[in-house]
C-alpha cells in the first residue's frame, strides 16, 4: 500500500491542447479519492497517468515515495479493478481468482495463502472450490475484486467500474466497493462522472474542469462550501438554484424577494453589484408549514409554482423566474458545461411532502437565509465561502474514516 | 424503439419482426439459432438467421453499443480484420439496455475448438501467431484494443493458415497512433487473459496435455514484439545494398502476412535509411486479383491458391490449343469448368463445414497427397471424389456455418 503524490502534471497532446493542466494532489494512504468532472475534465487521463497507459508531459508522478514516471504499467504495481472480470466456466472460483498468480508463477503455498486471505475478505470461502455458473451478480463482482487483492497491488484504481451496470446491481456494487475498502484499508483512485457515486464513495473528492483541479474535500465539505459556481452547481441532486440578485448594503434582491446578509459574508461581496446567489433546494420550504420560531431566520416571498412533483416521502416545486441577459448566458454556459439538460432560468425547491401547494397557482415560499452563498458571476468565484469550517468538515471526515477502518478490519480479522 | 444502421442493410428488414422488446434472454427459442464457434461473454448473446444469414446479438449498454457500432464500421471500412457491424436497436421499453447486431462471420471457428478439436497438435503456435498478428494490425492502425482476448477474437481457415478477427470493440480505442506505453499494456492485458482462456480449456480437459497454458500465454508478449519489430524497424544499410535489401525487406513482410503501402528511402554518404509503411488493412493483392478475374470473394491465401490453380489451368489449356489464350478466357472456362463443379461436388448433408474456397484448397492438398503416394497425378476429380468420401465426413459436425443450419431448418 502507498501514498501518490501528484506535482504540477501536465498532460499535453499532440496539437498542444492540454488534457491535465497543472494537476498536484496527494493522496493518503489508505485514502479513498474520487475524480469526479464532467466528459473532458482530465479525469481518466490522469487516472491513465498514474497506472502508466499514458505519458506524462511534465511533472512528478510519485507513488510510494519513489518517482515513477519513466516505469511502465508493469513495474508500478497497481491494480486496475474490473480491468478483466470474465469469469471462466471450467476453472473454480478459487482459481478464477489465482490464475494472475499462476501466470506470475508463484508457488503453491503462497497463491493458496493469498487466495484465501482474499477469499475471507470477500465472504467467498464456502464457493472457493464450486465452479463460477451459479454465482450471484455481486459474487461475479467479487471474484474479479479478488484477482486484483491477491496481486498485493500499491493501490486498487477503478475507472467508471459502474457506468454500464443495471441500476440495482449498481447500489449493490457500490456498497461492496465501499466496504471492501475500508476492510482492506488500500489506496484507492476511483474515476467517476457521478456526482451521487462520488458523494456516497470518496473520504475525499477531487473536482476536475477542463483539466484543472477545481476543489479537493471531503463531500460534505464540497456541499456546504464550494469554493466556485461549476463545483456548486455540479455536486449536488437536484442542483443548487443560482439566482440573480442586486446588492444594496447587507440587502440582496432577488426575483424571490430580499436576503439579508450577516456582517460576514456582506463584507465579503462589498463593493459589487450584479450578483449570483446559490440557494440549494432544501434551503426552500412551504412557508405556512414553517414553524414561528424559525420564521425570522429567513425570508419569505410569494412565486407562481409551475409543476409540482411528489414522490411519497418527498415534493419538489418547480418555480421558474425572470433574469437578465448576461445572467441568462452564464448559467447557458455553465448547464452545458456540466452536461445538465435543464436551463436554470427555474428554480427547484424542495418542500414537505405534506404541502399542499398547487401547479399554476401563487405560493408563499419560506428561504433559510443562513446557508445561501454568493457568487461572482464573472468568475464564478464564490465570495461567501467559509474556508475555515469547510476545512473542519473534511478533517470530520477524515476522523471518521480512521474510525470505520479500524472497526471494519477488526470484523475482519474476527471473522477469519 | 430506435433502430440505427447504415445502407445497404435492406437485409435487416426481415430483422424488424423481431421482439426487440424483450429482453434477449427471454426470446423464443423458435427465433434463437444455435451457435456453437463462440466464446465466453460478460453480455447476454444470441444468434439469429434471417433471408439465409445469421446475425448475433448483443445486449449492452446504449453508450458502448453506440461506441462499438462506430468503431467496427470504421475497421470495416478500412480493411481491418473485424466482424460486420450491421446496426444498433436502443430506447428499448423498461430501461433495457441497447443491442447491437453484428453480421455472423461465417466458416470462423472460436479457439475452444480449434484448441480442442482434430487439429489441435499445430493449432497452439499458429493460433497465437495469427492473434498476435492481428494485434500489431490493430497497433498499427492506432487502435488500443482493451481486452484482446481468444474470446474476443474468431480464425477463419485461410488454405492452411487462419485469419484472426476482432469480434468485440467494446473497450477498444481509436488513436493517431499508439505511444509504445499502450501497446505494452494491450499486450498484458491478452497475456492474461489467454493465460486464463487456456487454463479454462485445460481444467475442463479440452486441451491436449502437451499444452502449457501459462507457457504459450508468457510467450505472447515476445512474439508480439518481435512481429512489430519486423514490420516497423528503420534499416540503415550501405548504398550497394540498397536494391536487394529493399527487395529483402518488402518480402520478409509479405511473408509475415502484411502488404506495404509506401517506401521511404533516405540516402546521405553514409548510407540508406529504409523507412516502410506497413499497411494495415488486410493483404488484398491476391485477393483482389482473383476478384477481378472470376468474381470470387475468398480471402488471401485462398486467393493465392486458386490463382495457381487458375494459371496452371490457363497454360494446359494454352498446350492444349497451341497458341496463347487470354487470360480473362482462361479464368472464366476456370470458373465453370474446374472451381464450381469442384465445389458443388459436396453432398447436402456435409454442406457448410468447409468455405467453398477451402474446400477447394483442401482437394488440391488432398490431390497431391493421393499422387505422391500414388506415383502418378490422380487428376482433380479422382482427388474430390476420394475427399469427399474419406475425409469430408471426418470433419465434425459442429464446424458447419449457421448459414447453412439455419437454410436446412
Amino acid at each position: 500500500m502507498a501514498s501518490i503524490e501528484m506535482k504540477n502534471i501536465v498532460k499535453k497532446y499532440g496539437d498542444g491542447f492540454p488534457a491535465v493542466n497543472d494537476v498536484s494532489l496527494d493522496i493518503d494512504e489508505g485514502e479513498f479519492m474520487i475524480l469526479v468532472g464532467p466528459s473532458g475534465c482530465g479525469k481518466s487521463t490522469l487516472l491513465r497517468m498514474i497506472v502508466g497507459l499514458e505519458d506524462i508531459t511534465s511533472g512528478d508522478m510519485v507513488i510510494g515515495g519513489k518517482r515513477v514516471n519513466d516505469k511502465a504499467p508493469r513495474e508500478r504495481n497497481l491494480s486496475m479493478v474490473f480491468q478483466n472480470y470474465a469469469l471462466y466456466p471450467h476453472l473454480t472460483v478459487f482459481e478464477n481468482i489465482a490464475f494472475p498468480l499462476r501466470l506470475a508463477k508463484v508457488d503453491d503455498a503462497e497463491v493458496t495463502r493469498r487466495v484465501n486471505e482474499a477469499a475471507d475478505v470477500l465472504e467467498l470461502h464456502e464457493h472457493l472450490e464450486r465452479k463460477p455458473a451459479n454465482l450471484s451478480g455481486g459474487q461475479r463482482q467479487r471474484v474479479a475484486m479478488g484477482r486484483a487483492i491477491v496481486r498485493q497491488a500499491e493501490a486498487f484504481l477503478f475507472d467508471e467500474p459502474l457506468s454500464n451496470l443495471d441500476a440495482k446491481l449498481r447500489g449493490q456494487m457500490r456498497t461492496e466497493i465501499s466496504r471492501l475498502q475500508r476492510r482492506l484499508g488500500i489506496t484507492t483512485v476511483y474515476v467517476t462522472h457521478d456526482q451521487t457515486e462520488a458523494m456516497t464513495l470518496g473520504d475525499r473528492v477531487c473536482v476536475l474542469r477542463k483539466g484543472k483541479i477545481q476543489q479537493v474535500a471531503s463531500p460534505r465539505e464540497l456541499y456546504e462550501q464550494p469554493v466556485n459556481l461549476f463545483v456548486a452547481g455540479f455536486i449536488g441532486s437536484p442542483p443548487m438554484n443560482f439566482l440573480p440578485a442586486q446588492l444594496d448594503g447587507s440587502r440582496l434582491t432577488t426575483p424571490f424577494g430580499h436576503i439579508d446578509l450577516d456582517e460576514r459574508r456582506a463584507a465579503a461581496v462589498a463593493g459589487r453589484d450584479l450578483l449570483l446567489v446559490g440557494i440549494r433546494p432544501e434551503y426552500f420550504e412551504d412557508a405556512s408549514l414553517v414553524d414561528e420560531a424559525k420564521r425570522p431566520l429567513g425570508s419569505v416571498f410569494t412565486a407562481r409554482v409551475d409543476v409540482t412533483e411528489w414522490l411519497g416521502d418527498s415534493q419538489f416545486a418547480y418555480i421558474p423566474y425572470e433574469a437578465p441577459d448576461e445572467i441568462r448566458s452564464q448559467l447557458r454556459e455553465l448547464s452545458k458545461e456540466l452536461d445538465a439538460e435543464e436551463l436554470r432560468t427555474q428554480a427547484i425547491v424542495s418542500i414537505d411532502a405534506t404541502s399542499r401547494i398547487r401547479e399554476g397557482r401563487d405560493a408563499e415560499f419560506w428561504l433559510d437565509s443562513r446557508k445561501v452563498h454568493v457568487f461572482d458571476p464573472t468568475t464564478g468565484e464564490n465570495l461567501t465561502r467559509d474556508a475555515e469550517a469547510g476545512a473542519a468538515l473534511t478533517r470530520m471526515a477524515a476522523e471518521d474514516r480512521i474510525e470505520q477502518v479500524q472497526s471494519e478490519q477488526g470484523q475482519g480479522i474476527s471473522a477469519a | 424503439m430506435r433502430y440505427l444502421f447504415r445502407p445497404p442493410a435492406a437485409e435487416a428488414a426481415g430483422l424488424l419482426t423481431l421482439p426487440w422488446h424483450q429482453p434477449l434472454e427471454e426470446w423464443d427459442e423458435d427465433l434463437l439459432l444455435e451457435v456453437p464457434q463462440r466464446g465466453i461473454s460478460r453480455h447476454v448473446v444470441r444468434f439469429t438467421a434471417s433471408e439465409g444469414r445469421v446475425y448475433a446479438l448483443k445486449e449492452i449498454a446504449e453508450p458502448l453499443a453506440r461506441h462499438e457500432y462506430a468503431l467496427l464500421t470504421e475497421f470495416e471500412g478500412e480493411g481491418l480484420p473485424s466482424v460486420s457491424v450491421l446496426g444498433i436497436c436502443f430506447d428499448r421499453p423498461d430501461d433495457q439496455q441497447a443491442i447491437l447486431v453484428t453480421r455472423y462471420l461465417e466458416y470462423s471457428m472460436s479457439y475452444r475448438y480449434l484448441f480442442s478439436g482434430p487439429r489441435a497438435e499445430q493449432a497452439p503456435e499458429q493460433l497465437l501467431d495469427t492473434l498476435v498478428q492481428l494485434l500489431v494490425r490493430l497497433h498499427l492502425a492506432g487502435v488500443y484494443w482493451g481486452d484482446c482476448s481468444l474470446s474476443n477474437t474468431l480464425f477463419r481457415p485461410d488454405a492452411g493458415t487462419y485469419t484472426a478477427y476482432l469480434v468485440d470493440a467494446e473497450t477498444a480505442e481509436r488513436h493517431g497512433s499508439l505511444s509504445p506505453r499502450k501497446r505494452a499494456y494491450d499486450v498484458e492485458l491478452a497475456r492474461e487473459r489467454v493465460g486464463a482462456e487456456l487454463m479454462d480449456l485445460a481444467a475442463g480437459e479440452l486441451l491436449p496435455e502437451e499444452i502449457d497454458p501459462i507457457e504459450v500465454a508468457n510467450a505472447l508478449p515476445g512474439r508480439y514484439e518481435a512481429l512489430w519489430d519486423e514490420v516497423t524497424r528503420e534499416e540503415v544499410f550501405r548504398a550497394d545494398e540498397q536494391a536487394y535489401r529493399v527487395a529483402e525487406r518488402v518480402q520478409r513482410i509479405n511473408e509475415l502476412g502484411f502488404d506495404v503501402g509506401e517506401i521511404e528511402l533516405v540516402t546521405s554518404a553514409e548510407g540508406a535509411r529504409l523507412r516502410v509503411e506497413t499497411r494495415v488493412a488486410e493483404p488484398g493483392q491476391h485477393r483482389r486479383e482473383l476478384v477481378r478475374l472470376t468474381g470470387l470473394q475468398v480471402q488471401e491465401n485462398q486467393a493465392l491458391r486458386l490463382l495457381n490453380d487458375l494459371r496452371s489451368f490457363r497454360a494446359y489449356l494454352e498446350q492444349r490449343r497451341g497458341e496463347p489464350v487470354p487470360e480473362t478466357v482462361a479464368a472464366h472456362r476456370w470458373l465453370t469448368e474446374v472451381y464450381l463443379p469442384v465445389v458443388h461436388a459436396v453432398p447436402p448433408e456435409l454442406a457448410g463445414r468447409l468455405e467453398p474456397a477451402e474446400f477447394f484448397h483442401e482437394v488440391l492438398e488432398h490431390r497431391w497427397f493421393l499422387s505422391e503416394r500414388a506415383g502418378f497425378d490422380v487428376g482433380t476429380w479422382a482427388a474430390v471424389r476420394s475427399y469427399v468420401q474419406y475425409v469430408l465426413p471426418r470433419t465434425p459436425r459442429e464446424v458447419t456455418t449457421p448459414s447453412v443450419i439455419a437454410a436446412r431448418s
